[in-house]
Order: C-alpha cells, then sequence, then structure tokens
C-alpha cells in the first residue's frame, strides 16, 4: 500500500520510488545497477536520518495528523481487555468522535476516554474526524462521574484538531460542555493519566487533557490554537502556519521544558506510524507505570495535588 | 397577615421595571461639544447624557463598551470596591515574536488602558453581601486570557472561599490568549477548578456576559456560574461566526450567538439592562448567598478592618 507522503518527506519518497524502480529491473542483465541500488540505498537511509531526527514544529504537528498513526482505538484494542464501551450523553445523541469505555490495563480496571479519530474516509465522517460535539463533551463528562463514583482511575487518548464549530454545536452549548469537563475532571478523586497520541487542538483536546501524570508521544502537539488559525489571525495567511507553529511553543519537548507536561515518549524514525505496535506497547508501559505511581494516594490528597498543579501554571511577575 | 389582605396590599403593584430607567437628561452641565452617535439608532447623544445611563443610548437602549472599573463601580455598592491583585503583570514567556511581538502589545495596551492587564478585581459589597467582584476590559488586548487574567480570576475565586463571599464576575473576552501558548490553554482548567471550589463550599457565583464573550473565556469559568445573564446585544460563544460560517458554508441566522437567542437555546437565565443589573445580581444573592457569609461586617467589601 502506498504510503500517506508528507510535504517535507517528498524528497525521500522520490528517493524511495526511485530505489523501488530500480530494484524492479533485471540485475542479472546489468551488473553495475547494483552498485547503484546500494549507494542509492545508503543515500535513502543518510535522507531518512537527517529528514526525522530534527523535525520542525511544523513537521511534527504534520507527523501527528498522519492518517495511518495510530488512533485511539488502536491503543485501546492493543492494550485493554474487557472493553465495555459506554455510548452516548442521556440528553441528545451518542458522539462517535469521543470514544469512553470501562477497561482493563494489564489487570487494571480503568475508565478510558479519549478522541477517536477514523482509519477510512467513511469512519471519519461518522466519528466528524475526531472533533466532538456537544454530546461527544457531556459522554465524556458522564463517563468522568462514572469513574469518580466508583473508584476507577481515568486514562485519557488526546487526538483532535478542536472541538467541532458547527452552527449546531454553537447552539447546543459547545463552550458549556467543555466547561463543566473542566471542573469535573478537576474535581475528579480518582487518578488521571493523560496520554497525548496525536493532535491537542485547544479546548477541544484540554476537555480531557489534563490531570496528575501527562505523557505526550514525541510527534504529538498541544496548542492553544492551530497554526494556520493563528497565521490566520497575524498575518491573514494561512501558509505561514509554520512560523505559527515554532512560536506557539506546541511540541512535546516545549511543553516538558514549559513544566506542563510530566514526559515525553520517544517515537520510530519517521513517526509513530512506521512501527504502530511497539508505539502502542511503550505507550501501554508508560500508562501502567503512572496509574501504579498514583494509586496508593489519598483521594483527597489527589484532588489538592492536582489543584495545585493547576494554580502552578503560568508564568507573570509580581511586584512588591 | 392573612393571605387576601396580602394579595390585596400587592394589586397595583409594578412587577416588572423599565428597560431604560436611568436619569432625566440634564439640561445644564452638559461638556459643550462632547457628542456621541448610537450604532443603533444613528441619534446623536451629548456624552454626559450617556454617561448617565450607564453608557446606555437614552433613545433606544444600546448598550455601549464600559471599562471595566466603570463596569464594577455601576454594580457594586458606592464605595466598596477595593481591587486586589493589582501588582500582577504579564510576562512574555515564549518570546511570541510571530506577527507584532507580544511585549509591545503589552506595553501598548497598559498605556492606552491604565490598567496592568484585562482583568480586574477585588473585594466589595453587592446590596450588602460580601462578594469577589471582577470584569475583564476589552480593550486590553481583546480581554483575552493569559497568565495574568487567569491567576486573577483563580485567586478571586480562592479568596471568596476563604472569606466566605460570594463571586460575581463580568465577563468579556475574545478567548485565550494565543501569545502565552498552552500557558495561556491551561488557564482554563485552572479557572474551571478554581470556580468548582467555590460551588463545593457552598458559595454562589454569578457571571454577566457582555460583548463579546468568546472562545477558552466561554469554554470555561465565564458559564460555571450558578446564574448566567448577559448583557442586551452582548455577542456570545465558543468559536467565532466567522469560523462557524465557514465550517457549514452557509450564512448564519440572523441572531445567532446573540443574548437573546442564548436565552431561546437555554443556555443563559436571562438578558438583562445594565441599569437593572445591580438589583437584579443582588437579589440572586439575597436567595444565595449562605445567612452566616453575609455579616454586617464583611458588608462593608473590607475584611476585619483592612484590606
Amino acid at each position: 500500500m502506498a504510503r500517506f507522503v508528507m510535504e517535507f518527506e517528498r524528497p525521500l519518497a522520490e528517493l524511495e520510488e526511485k530505489l523501488i524502480a530500480l530494484k524492479a529491473l533485471d540485475i542479472a542483465t546489468t551488473p553495475e545497477l547494483a552498485a547503484e541500488i546500494a549507494d542509492l540505498e545508503r543515500e535513502v537511509e543518510r535522507l531518512r536520518v537527517t529528514l526525522y531526527s530534527a523535525l520542525s514544529p511544523w513537521e511534527k504537528v504534520q507527523v501527528s495528523r498522519h492518517p495511518e498513526r495510530p488512533k485511539t482505538d488502536d491503543y485501546v484494542r492493543g492494550l485493554f481487555d474487557d472493553v465495555v464501551e459506554l455510548r452516548g450523553d442521556r440528553a441528545h445523541a451518542d458522539d462517535q468522535s469521543m470514544f469512553t469505555a470501562l477497561a482493563t490495563l494489564a489487570g487494571r480496571r480503568v475508565m478510558v476516554i479519549g478522541h477517536n479519530k477514523g482509519h477510512s474516509t467513511k469512519e471519519n465522517v461518522a466519528r466528524n474526524f475526531g472533533s466532538p460535539h456537544p454530546e461527544g463533551f457531556r459522554k465524556a463528562e458522564r463517563a468522568m462521574r462514572l469513574a469518580g463514583r466508583f473508584g476507577l482511575p481515568v486514562v485519557t487518548f488526546l487526538d483532535t484538531a478542536g472541538a467541532s464549530p458547527g452552527l449546531e454545536d454553537e447552539e447546543r452549548g459547545q463552550a458549556w460542555a467543555i466547561a463543566r469537563c473542566l471542573e469535573t475532571l478537576a474535581g475528579l478523586p480518582v487518578p488521571v493519566v493523560v496520554a497525548g497520541i496525536g493532535e491537542g487542538g485547544s479546548g477541544g483536546a484540554l476537555a480531557i487533557g489534563f490531570g496528575d501524570r501527562m505523557l505526550m508521544l514525541e510527534h504529538s502537539y498541544y496548542s492553544v490554537i492551530s497554526p494556520e488559525m493563528c497565521a490566520v489571525i497575524l498575518h491573514k495567511d494561512a501558509a505561514r502556519a509554520p512560523e505559527s507553529a515554532a512560536a506557539l511553543s506546541l511540541t512535546a519537548a516545549d511543553l516538558l521544558r514549559l513544566g506542563i507536561i510530566d514526559e515525553v515518549v520517544p517515537e520510530p524514525l519517521g513517526g509513530a506510524h512506521r512501527e504502530p505496535d511497539t508505539v502502542i506497547a511503550e505507550v501501554g508501559l508508560r500508562i501502567a507505570a503512572a496509574l501504579d505511581a498514583l494509586a496508593g494516594d489519598d483521594r483527597a490528597d489527589l484532588v489538592e495535588r492536582r489543584y495545585q498543579r493547576l494554580r502552578a501554571i503560568g508564568v507573570y511577575n509580581e511586584a512588591g | 397577615m392573612p393571605i387576601n389582605d396580602w394579595f390585596k396590599q400587592r394589586e397595583g403593584r409594578r412587577y416588572t421595571v423599565s428597560g431604560q430607567g436611568c436619569a432625566e437628561p440634564a439640561t445644564d452641565g452638559v461638556p459643550d461639544g462632547v457628542w456621541r452617535s448610537c450604532p443603533q439608532c444613528k441619534g446623536t447623544l451629548y456624552q454626559g447624557d450617556v454617561a448617565r445611563c450607564l453608557s446606555v443610548c437614552p433613545h433606544c437602549g444600546h448598550h455601549f463598551e464600559l471599562i471595566a472599573r466603570d463596569r464594577i463601580e455601576a454594580l457594586v455598592d458606592p464605595g466598596t470596591f477595593a481591587e486586589i491583585d493589582g501588582a500582577l503583570t504579564s510576562a512574555d514567556p515564549l518570546r511570541f515574536s510571530a506577527g507584532k511581538p507580544y511585549g509591545t502589545s503589552l506595553e501598548r495596551a497598559c498605556q492606552t488602558t491604565g490598567m496592568t492587564d484585562a482583568a480586574l478585581t477585588g473585594r466589595a459589597a453587592l446590596g450588602g453581601h460580601p462578594v469577589v467582584v471582577g470584569a475583564l476590559d476589552f480593550r486590553f488586548v481583546g480581554a483575552s486570557m493569559g497568565s495574568v487574567v487567569g491567576e486573577r480570576i483563580a485567586r478571586a475565586f480562592d479568596l471568596a472561599r476563604d472569606e466566605r463571599r460570594g463571586v460575581v464576575l463580568l465577563v468579556a473576552s475574545g478567548g485565550a490568549r494565543m501569545q502565552e501558548g498552552m500557558l495561556s490553554l491551561m488557564q482554563m482548567a485552572k479557572t474551571s477548578a478554581a470556580a468548582g471550589r467555590l460551588a463545593g463550599a457552598g458559595l454562589p457565583y454569578v457571571s454577566v456576559l457582555v460583548n463579546p464573550t468568546y472562545g477558552g473565556v466561554t469554554a470555561s469559568f465565564a458559564v460555571l456560574s450558578d446564574v448566567i445573564f448577559a448583557e442586551p446585544g452582548a455577542m456570545i460563544g465558543f468559536a467565532g461566526p466567522r469560523l462557524v460560517e465557514q465550517t457549514i458554508r452557509r450564512s448564519l441566522p440572523k441572531g445567532f450567538q446573540s443574548a437573546a437567542s442564548l436565552v431561546e437555546h437555554g443556555m443563559i437565565d436571562d438578558v438583562v439592562p445594565r441599569v437593572e443589573l445591580r438589583r437584579r445580581v443582588s437579589t440572586v444573592l439575597d436567595y444565595l448567598m449562605p445567612a452566616h457569609a453575609s455579616g454586617a461586617d464583611a458588608a462593608s467589601g473590607t475584611q476585619g478592618g483592612e484590606l
């Protein structure tokens, strides 16, 4: 299957294609080809390393959006047993862009909440490309409350371009639904572990995107605004998104430096989609370790500590 | 008193208040040459008349923008407002330089508004109730929420919880302050957590949304109040109207995201004209303030005689 090629990968993709074409030729009739192929293979490898070992913020945003990047349901399938999906917000509809389920991670019973992008166009249409409607956030909030009542730790997976900005989303109270998630999540008397696996778009990501332990994949991003929209506001030109991406400090490394997240999970060269099973397993290990570290903590302490952690975020001067 | 007498006593009593209960237009003392045009009725107004009516057009009721301090002074009991946390100022933690440098925008905002950031907060009394009151000023970087706004709002909730006060916030905002990146987005979680703790302590919070209230501020503390009012004509939402229009690829219905339509959709409690706001909010506090929190001492807006 032809891999989806990101803009910045094009020079590499062209070389790779050339290599495939050369390999298809009959080496026996033209022995000098063997040397040419070996040279090209070295060149491809060299380019791959230089391209991927120093991705710019904008390139990371592209990797985070790669259509073959593992999605929340890939993590759920790969890591959890006894999954009981919970559907519906009990008020309006079931929003498939938000996945909620009772699930077991290597013997640990938890509540899973995650933005759920699709693998195909059909799935993406059904899941609104992973951008929740108000009923999605209300479903998530319902799952949070349930977890809180029955002492189930919450594990969230972030992968959304943002909350859905449609007419009906506004009329049904998108802002209200997100705000209620924030309040509920802040006060949950159970451990909350957050995994950023792809896109972390603004308030729609934040609604399920803070907790007691926060990890992010190396090439995922988390941002107050999409680089494109930021560029439109600043320059009236979405094409200047690369500049905005750099200015917004949105990469996992940036957010570790700013003290917003706790750990960065490395990705294989080229991104998580190159070796999805390895990445999913590593994320699972890290989540399990975080859950174990938080397991013994007193519930009131947990809530107070989460509050103090949030209160400490922000940089300002205070005179006198 | 027998119930029949009680009903009789109430006959002829006015249950509603006019929307334009401002003072009679003055015939003297109007500063010369200070005119203002009303964008709604196109009338030409004396600035002095507008000011006497809390910056509401005396002819059509259009609500002009008010600066944060004037909003607070118009709402709370006269002379009771005492600012807190005025010493907090914005840093430029990301050294954000795409477009206009953030540092320059901040400097200009401070100069033109005389404020130290977009939120003004403090202790006050409202209808005799001890409150922490706050207002956001749209002139200061679009009243966007960065670290300082988030910190002031969170401290306002924390202080109210510590001193058993209600919270009343007059909210306007363009949303999160993108020049502070994720530090700004996280203020949504911080302020929402603080609002939740106030609610948990059994203390009331009333928000009043004014024009415009959007983005990360709407989707956090602004709508986590027990009672939500809005000013007439206020535009309120999460996504801005242009983005919604681009998303749905057709034009928006009339009145979309207006305060009046939000009442219809069940998102806010009422649209309240500015001149009625003090009475309405203080009546809500009469119902919701825990009895022991509204002591005579606290009602002065000071705590134990000092600020």
